[in-house]
């Protein structure tokens, strides 16, 4: 076993600790120093390299995750134009809506996604509607909807004849004399 | 100045932050939408809704949401007189084609549309081991499909159920708030075909959206509020029955 003034003596300092001015040995090994450093140093730079090569350059932009991410996602094509888009040009149809409850409601949500109309108006056209089909998806009877919204049993109201036989879709109640529209300008 | 190691020792890690910003790019691709402007929410009327299932079809058509997964369904709820902690729950299709005709069966019948509820402490963003799931400076959580695993952890993190596996890409999926949509200025694709206005769009960064009028003069609730989600989809007129 080493005694103190022994350890003292390969780390090149005196026996009360400190380390003298004249004391070679303190570099005497100092190659071995150097290559784990130079080691430690390609090991860093190695990582820093790959890690940017691997890490995708707007990770971490806002938080733990891939700020690009964002801007893909928004880039998605629309499919529904929405109403503003349609009654831009189909102001026959708007004046019409609003002389009726149906005002409320979007015309995608009858007629479908339609921005592909939208961009191309003479090529891409809605299909005409089944009322039938369409007008009973809302006011078929159902114990769960609200009872104040107006629900017939379609069975027993129409026996299955269209409803726009009676009813015009744009403008629902009944009235005397029966305005129509052909839904284009 | 002269560069002390004390000194030295302040400006490094503020050099590093900032070596960070230049490593990350430009950011924000719409150049008039500002990230940091808004903070979207949703609001459901319960008693507004009819169940139709226009939203879920208009989500299926807007996000090409495979068949047979749902971003947004709809649920028919039964409720027995003493019943609340048993309620029947129905949901045909996700509510897609509608609900089928039911004769007044006694008890509470009500339809409650269901989506993602865009929790600003979502349990999902929080298990994703690889931030692949992140809620963006606009509050909508999102789901990076070119960094998604597919390990399933989120789907099972999120109390709610709204998340699935894309079977086509096998990266988790669920409701986007239409964010490709709400950055237009346009509303979500669900919101605009509901017919009775029971789904709303809202910004409460916005202090001229009506939902902060709604919200402090009407009963709202978000769905388990136990589990501290900061869900963002608020409930009106919700029963208690509603799990």
């Amino acid at each position: 076993m080493l005694g103190i003034k022994e350890h003292c003596a390969i780390l090149g300092a005196d026996v009360t600790g400190r380390y003298g001015a004249g004391n070679a040995n303190l570099f005497k090994d100092i190659e071995h120093l150097i290559r784990l450093v130079a080691v430690i140093a390609i090991a860093l730079v190695a990582f820093v390299i790959l890690r940017a090569a691997v890490v995708p350059h707007s990770f971490g932009q806002y938080g733990h995750y891939r700020g690009a991410a964002i801007g893909e996602i928004a880039s998605r094509p629309v499919a529904f134009a929405g109403h503003d888009t349609c009654e831009a040009c189909h102001t026959d149809v708007v004046d019409q809506k609003k002389l009726g409850k149906h005002v409320v409601i979007a015309c995608e949500a009858c007629h479908g996604a339609l921005a592909k109309h939208v961009d191309d108006p003479g090529s891409v056209q809605p299909k005409k509607l089944d009322t039938a089909i369409v007008c009973a998806r809302c006011h078929e009877a159902n114990s769960a909807k609200p009872k104040n919204f107006p629900q017939v049993a379609t069975a027993d109201h129409s026996g299955g004849i269209a409803c726009d036989t009676c009813h015009q879709p744009h403008r629902p109640k009944i009235e005397t004399a029966k305005t129509e529209t052909e839904g284009k300008k | 100045m002269e560069i002390t190691r004390r000194r030295l020792l302040v400006l490094l890690p503020g050099a590093a932050v900032a070596w960070k910003f230049v490593l990350a790019g430009t950011p924000e691709a719409a150049p008039n939408y500002k990230l940091t402007e808004h903070w979207w929410a949703m609001l459901i009327d319960i008693p507004k809704c009819i169940g139709c299932g226009s939203c879920v079809r208009a989500c299926a058509e807007e996000n090409d949401v495979p068949e047979g997964y749902f971003r947004t369904w709809i649920e028919r709820y039964h409720v027995a007189d003493w019943k609340i902690e048993r309620p029947e729950v129905e949901s045909p299709d996700g509510g897609k084609n509608g609900f089928p005709p039911h004769a007044d069966d006694g008890g509470k019948n009500f339809f409650v549309p269901k989506l993602c509820n865009q929790c600003a402490d979502s349990p999902c963003t929080q298990v994703c081991p690889v931030g692949a799931t992140f809620i963006t400076p606009d509050g909508v959580v999102l789901v990076d499909k070119s960094y998604c695993l597919g390990c399933r952890y989120c789907i099972q993190a999120c109390p709610y159920g709204c998340r699935f596996l894309n079977p086509k890409t096998n990266t988790a999926e669920k409701c986007t708030l239409c964010y490709h949509r709400i950055i237009k200025g346009l509303t979500t694709a669900c919101c605009e075909v509901c017919p009775t206005g029971a789904r709303q769009l809202a910004d409460l960064k916005n202090p001229k959206d009506p939902i902060h009028e709604f919200l402090r003069t009407h009963t709202v609730q978000v769905l388990k509020p136990h589990m501290a989600t900061g869900a963002k989809v608020f409930y009106n007129g919700m029963d208690g029955s509603v799990r």
